[in-house]
């Protein structure tokens, strides 16, 4: 495994190499780039993608997808922002909020794997219920949310790190153990690089394949949480486009849409990748309208270069 | 017919075509004239295939010529074959099942309407496709969707679709295989019709009784060679079955004795489909019991059964003295049974996985701990079955999707003799392996079976169902049509029936 050439090494890092090459532009281009806190902006902007993304990993290594993400997020804000109105027990609105994205995961993996209904079908279809519901349920108004809880972890620091930072760490490092180390993370590379085959030796895949939708909600919960206490509110729009964001970072960390390839480690770059950008030209004073622009155009220069990068590794 | 003064419509010369390990034609010569039917036999690995693809453009070849009318010509792509008038109808259709029947026969010509390119004329689609729906004798209606018809109605649509475009050769692949006599009669009607109008026909068939009533020439190919070609008035039946089982039986298959013991799986009248005939046989600890047939002929459909793909209209499955429900494939496994499927790309391997990774796929239970995996317990298994079969790779964590078709083979093998069963059931193990790689998978059958294993060995490949099974169970159509033990399993018997006739020669 250890890499041999210098297209072996482009071929596994390459991600890298963009995200450390945008960060050395960045430092010149403007020098409040390069700063600590600079740096804890970009990683507590960063950590609702990433947390979001670390689920996403999952489900596409499977070969499926999951559009519902950004619904999630919002349904679980609003419905933990209820639950904190209604017993003014912060626990249980976070309770709340995890709970409302395993449920949804729970829905999407059940139509997913023991209906066969194609995934995209289903949780686009996920999406507008969670959007629907958040609207139904807040009349479409914002819902404070105002406790203690709430503002540590948006806004608080442990030995210096902010608080979502730490609990997005911690989800790169167990879904990393869970993908590389447990039998179930075994499976979900299996399954998505050959899923006939998975049955055929005698594996419960259904019960797999909905597992890795379970996750993946949950974590959009925990993003909802995060967000939520950033914005200390609930806001029935939030989260609009999240789903393409995380996305978007897993591609660019080289996990294959067709699943059976690919790793957290990547996604954590990819996350990265994006935040940098969207940091980087926040500085640079672009307008936010040509921001959008410059992603689409990054993503795709990326996944080109990185294509590249694989069929020159694949041919000799 | 036939046999005109002038040259020949297609002559193939000398064609030899190699694969890594397999010499897979070998200076074939292969005539054909316009108005014949030309029948073109052989076991599966014959070369049948080959050639075709060669004569269709899909495959280029080594060495040797193809004339048409004489001149020379070089068929590099498919859409060249089909400008030299050449069609192959293919056992697996090339319809779009959604669109209509006369916009799947006009496909590759859409008419349009003069000065609008890009818009279809449907009348005139229509009338065409009709038109040659009515020169072939058949009533199908144009305008319904492809898919509300039946295989053989499918089929012939295949065949109009052939004819739409100027078609002088046509080669039909194993067109019957899935038609009931009564759309085998309607196809036969087609030929003919196609023949009257000059059409050279090449047809690929196993079923005999059908060849000899259909074709006027018969080729025999075995081990990518020609055994014979001649007119089929010349040959019996029994020369024909003779010249396609031919090759020897080596020392390939020498195993050591087996004790036979209790019996481990009995099948009892089980139903693949719901019109079907019972199917029953019994396989004991220690025995190989071989499952012969031509490719179709049901014997995968019932392996797929037995492992709980496949649905099951009746009768039962007994194992080890007690009826079973093998209800999914995690049910089959849990039970006892493993199953090398006949496709390893497919559904044997995960292609991307490490070589690793697939042995440990099946008993990913035995080397976890409260879902963690142990990766000591993981490279002792892997470290274990790399060695007992010999597996060539340079790492177990090379990527499976490197490994030579043998080494592939072997590494589903190993994950299977990694959970242990008590059955094996073994589609086409050798399919698409070289020889040395034949031999040691023919060793570890053989091994199994000292261990007390019971065996399954089903396949197409008659010398080695013959060569390394204790007892040999025979299917046609859907049916057993025989079992076979001792000295009369032989490869001629089994060919007889596998063909569709008795054990004992006509």
């Amino acid at each position: 495994m250890e890499p041999r050439s210098f297209i072996d090494v482009l071929r596994r890092f390459g991600m890298a190499f963009i995200l450390l090459a945008m960060i050395i532009a960045l430092s010149f281009m403007n020098p409040r780039f390069f700063t600590i806190s600079n740096f804890l902006t970009i990683m507590r902007q960063v950590a609702i993608n990433g947390a979001l993304a670390a689920g996403m990993t999952m489900v596409i290594l499977t070969g499926g997808i999951d559009l519902s993400v950004g619904g999630t997020v919002a349904l679980a804000g609003c419905f933990a922002a209820g639950a904190l109105h209604a017993t003014g027990n912060s626990w249980l609105a976070v309770l709340v909020a995890l709970g409302v994205g395993l449920m949804i995961g729970s829905v999407n993996g059940f139509f997913v794997s023991y209906t066969k209904l194609p995934p995209f079908i289903v949780t686009l279809a996920t999406l507008a219920l969670a959007r629907g519901f958040t609207l139904v349920y807040t009349e479409g108004r914002p819902l404070l949310v105002d406790a203690p809880l709430f503002d540590m972890i948006g806004g608080g620091f442990v030995a210096g790190i902010p608080v979502p930072v730490l609990i997005v760490a911690v989800v790169y490092v167990v879904v990393g153990f869970v993908l590389n180390q447990t039998k179930f993370g075994r499976l979900v590379y299996a399954i998505g690089g050959n899923e006939q085959a998975c049955k055929l030796s005698g594996i419960n895949v259904e019960r797999n394949k909905m597992l890795v939708y379970v996750w993946c909600g949950f974590l959009a919960g925990l993003s909802s949480v995060i967000l939520t206490s950033r914005l200390l509110s609930a806001q029935p729009t939030a989260g609009t486009g999240y789903e393409l964001d995380a996305i978007a970072a897993v591609i660019l960390g080289g996990t294959s849409l067709s699943g059976g390839e690919g790793g957290v480690r990547g996604t954590l770059v990819g996350a990265f990748i994006i935040g940098v950008l969207a940091n980087g030209l926040n500085l640079l004073n672009v307008s936010p309208f040509y921001q959008d622009v410059a992603k689409g155009a990054v993503i795709l220069a990326a996944v080109l270069m990185d294509k590249a990068f694989h069929s020159t590794a694949d041919s000799k | 017919m036939g046999d005109t003064k002038d040259a020949p419509l297609l002559a193939m010369q000398g064609i030899c075509k190699n694969f890594p390990g397999v010499k897979a034609l070998d200076r074939v010569d292969f005539q054909l004239w316009p108005g014949e039917v030309h029948a073109l036999v052989g076991e599966n690995g014959a070369g049948k295939s080959t050639l075709i693809k060669i004569l269709a453009g899909v495959y280029s070849m080594d060495s040797g010529r193809t004339l048409i009318e004489g001149k020379p010509v070089d068929i590099n792509s498919p859409r060249q074959a089909s400008n030299y008038g050449i069609s192959v109808v293919h056992q697996e259709f090339t319809l779009v099942p959604q669109m209509t029947v006369a916009e799947n026969i006009m496909l590759s010509d859409m008419p349009s309407r003069p000065g609008l390119r890009f818009l279809v004329d449907k009348k005139v689609m229509m009338s065409r496709a009709r038109q040659i729906l009515d020169d072939l004798g058949v009533d199908i209606s144009v305008s319904s969707p492809v898919r509300s018809l039946t295989v053989a109605e499918q089929q012939i649509v295949e065949v109009a679709k052939a004819l739409s475009r100027k078609t002088r050769i046509l080669v039909m692949d194993e067109p019957t295989a899935a038609l009931s006599n009564v759309e085998v009669e309607r196809l036969f009607k087609v030929i003919q019709t196609l023949v009257s109008k000059g059409i050279a026909v090449v047809y690929i068939s196993h079923k005999l009784d059908e060849i000899f009533r259909i074709s006027d020439r018969l080729t025999v190919l075995r081990d990518g060679r020609v055994i014979s070609s001649s007119p089929i008035s010349r040959l019996t039946r029994n020369e024909v079955v003779k010249q396609m089982v031919g090759r020897e039986l080596t020392g390939m298959y020498d195993k050591p004795k087996a004790d036979i013991g209790k019996p481990v799986m009995e099948v009892r009248d089980l139903l693949l489909n719901p019109m079907g005939q019972g199917i029953s046989f019994t396989v004991h600890e220690g025995e190989v019991l071989g499952i012969a047939g031509l490719m179709g002929a049901g014997q995968i459909q019932l392996a797929r059964a037995l492992f709980g793909i496949e649905r099951i209209y009746g009768g039962e499955v007994i194992l080890r003295g007690k009826p079973m429900k093998i209800s999914s494939p995690s049910k089959a496994v849990r039970t006892g049974i493993g199953l090398v499927t006949e496709n390893r790309k497919e559904e044997g391997l995960v292609q991307l996985l490490s070589v690793s990774k697939n042995i440990t796929l099946t008993v990913l239970d035995n080397v976890s701990h409260m879902g963690v995996l142990s990766s000591r317990a993981e490279a002792g298994i892997v470290a274990d079955k790399i060695d007992e079969l010999d597996i060539k790779t340079p790492s177990p964590k090379q990527v499976v999707m490197n490994l030579s078709g043998g080494n592939q083979q072997k590494v589903v093998l190993a994950k299977w003799l990694a959970v242990d069963p008590d059955v094996m059931i073994m589609c086409e193990p050798t399919r698409g392996i070289d020889v040395g790689a034949k031999a040691e998978i023919y060793r570890l059958i053989g091994e199994m079976a000292c261990n007390g294993k019971a065996v399954l060995l089903i396949s197409s490949e008659i010398p080695e169902v013959v060569g390394m099974s204790d007892k040999v169970v025979v299917m046609h159509s859907g049916k057993v049509v025989g079992e076979l033990t001792g000295a009369e399993c032989t490869q001629e018997a089994v060919m007889r029936l596998a063909t569709g006739g008795s054990a004992v020669g006509a």
